[in-house]
């Protein structure tokens, strides 16, 4: 297989796009070299970020790079979207805050499963949050 | 941390012994270090991947649909993984929180208690506990220079910290009562004002105010739709009600209160209380005021100390020591 040096861009209208996005995730990580627990955790990870769009700001986009940060090799994910942003991002990185009632792993989850989290949002303007990981 | 390598191996080894014998010490040594893992945080996606790997090398030709299972239970189990790190983050959010209620409930403690002044003529006897950690109950006793003693008892209606923090405030109102005596009535008229601009328009306060006059031994006194209070006359041997009407402080600012006087004689009793004491709640349902009044006449003849403490120790018995509402209970018995 080529090695993915390229980012792969998908983009977020329907739930089909999540599918993708997460699949898109899985094969970049398996080929850096990622092992299977790694590789459930960032396609969970870019679930979650991906529904979110879906939910709450579609369209929106999710890009995957690999990336080499000093010889760090990883795998780094970005959703952005124009929506309507996330008023208090304090509150959205709460433990246990989720509007959705579901018992799913929201932003927080998403910080735990991977290894660096930023998160940039502006009300009226849209989100963009970026996710990586790196191998150990 | 625990090392990857070796929790593998150690997981490996147990796992084949078992395979081997099906004997409960292994299950038992797994159990063990299933809580080795927990206290390491080790969480559950990690376990699970660590055996499929040995499957995978235990039987190298495992039929690929046995196999592809297990990705899929894994998959499922990140999601558990998250649940189980968000339990216990929340779980080590509700100890901080817990320790910051104690040293609120101690700052509190520390600010509502009154120190029982030492009259000559007076008995005391003085009892106050929080339902839950802090407490929306207030009483306190100031003691002037011309013998007279002023007592104060008061219930916000609610629990828990918003009533414990109402509380504080009608603490500081009190103590920014002007030095000088003041009747009770306007003591109540001020602190309505003070409530009705401060407090939350949901929260309401009771308050019973008394001026004790040593010399005289009158009381005179007031009430903002308190719990009454119970009066025990020992020449006709009796308990009556200690009434006083008037509204619960902070509806309407324009409030009046109405005054009203006793004369105490020696072995006379006025018994103060919020409305924790009377709605004690048991398995019979709620208690009587009478059955209240019982239990202080049972004990008639002990200091008030005495009185207050052991009627509180029976009715949280009753209640099967679960206070439904903060508990404050307060004697006064002149000396014979
Ligand atoms: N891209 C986005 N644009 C606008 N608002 C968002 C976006 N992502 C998240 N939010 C807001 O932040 C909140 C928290 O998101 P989070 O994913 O943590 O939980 P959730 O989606 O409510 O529930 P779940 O746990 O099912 O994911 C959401 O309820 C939503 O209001
Ligand atoms: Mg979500």
């Amino acid at each position: 297989m080529m090695m993915k040096n390229a980012p792969s861009r998908v983009e977020i209208h329907n739930e089909w796009d999540i599918v993708r996005a997460r699949q898109s995730g899985r094969d970049y990580a398996k080929e850096l070299g990622f092992g299977n627990v790694d590789q459930a955790r960032i396609a969970t990870a870019i679930s979650e970020l991906a529904r979110n769009i879906y939910l709450y700001a579609k369209p929106g986009v999710i890009t995957i790079e690999v990336i080499d940060d000093q010889g760090k090799k990883g795998l780094a994910i970005t959703a952005k979207d124009d929506g309507p942003g996330i008023n208090d991002l304090r509150q959205a990185m709460e433990d246990g805050y989720t509007t959705s009632g579901g018992l799913g792993a929201g932003l927080p989850g998403v910080k735990r499963l991977m290894d660096e989290f930023d998160i940039l949002s502006e009300a009226g303007k849209g989100t963009k949050i970026t996710a990586r990981k790196y191998l150990r | 941390m625990i090392d990857q390598e070796q929790m593998y191996e150690r997981y490996k080894r147990l796992l084949a012994e078992y395979m081997e014998g099906k004997n409960e010490e292994t299950l038992y040594n797994g159990q063990l270090f299933s809580r080795h893992m927990i206290e390491c945080g080790v969480s559950p996606e990690d376990v699970l991947s660590v055996h499929i790997e040995i499957m995978r090398e235990f039987f190298p030709n495992m039929d690929e649909r046995l196999e592809s299972s297990f990705d899929f239970l894994l998959e499922a189990m990140i999601g558990y993984g998250l649940a189980y790190r968000e339990h216990q983050n929340l779980r080590f959010k509700q100890r901080q929180l817990e320790t910051e209620i104690d040293i609120a409930a101690n700052v509190q403690q520390s600010l509502l208690v009154s120190a029982v002044p030492e009259i000559d003529s007076l008995d005391i006897g003085v009892i106050s506990k929080p339902a839950k950690k802090m407490s929306g109950d207030y009483y306190h006793f100031v003691r002037d220079e011309q013998n007279f003693l002023s007592i104060a008892i008061a219930d916000v209606i609610g629990k828990g910290i918003p009533a414990a923090m109402c509380m504080s405030m009608i603490k500081y109102a009190m103590d920014s009562e002007p030095e000088q005596r003041t009747k009770p009535s306007a003591v109540l008229e001020n602190l309505n004002r003070v409530v009705e601009q401060n407090v939350d328009p949901s929260m309401f306060i009771t308050m019973f105010y008394g001026l004790y006059n040593e010399k005289e031994h009158r009381l005179y006194y007031a009430s903002a739709g308190h719990e009454p209070g119970f009066f025990y006359s020992s020449q006709k041997d009796r308990f009556e009600e200690l009434t006083a009407k008037g509204r619960v402080l902070g509806l309407d600012r324009s409030t009046k209160y109405r005054e009203y006087e006793k004369l105490i004689m020696p072995g006379d009793m006025i018994v103060l209380l919020s409305d924790g004491v009377t709605e004690c709640r048991t398995k019979k349902g709620f208690i009587e005021r009478g059955e209240v009044v019982d239990l202080i006449r049972k004990r008639m003849d002990r200091s008030a100390q005495e009185i207050v403490d052991s009627v509180y120790k029976e009715l949280e018995r009753l209640q099967e020591f679960q206070l439904r509402d903060d508990f404050t209970l307060i004697i006064l018995k002149r000396r014979v």
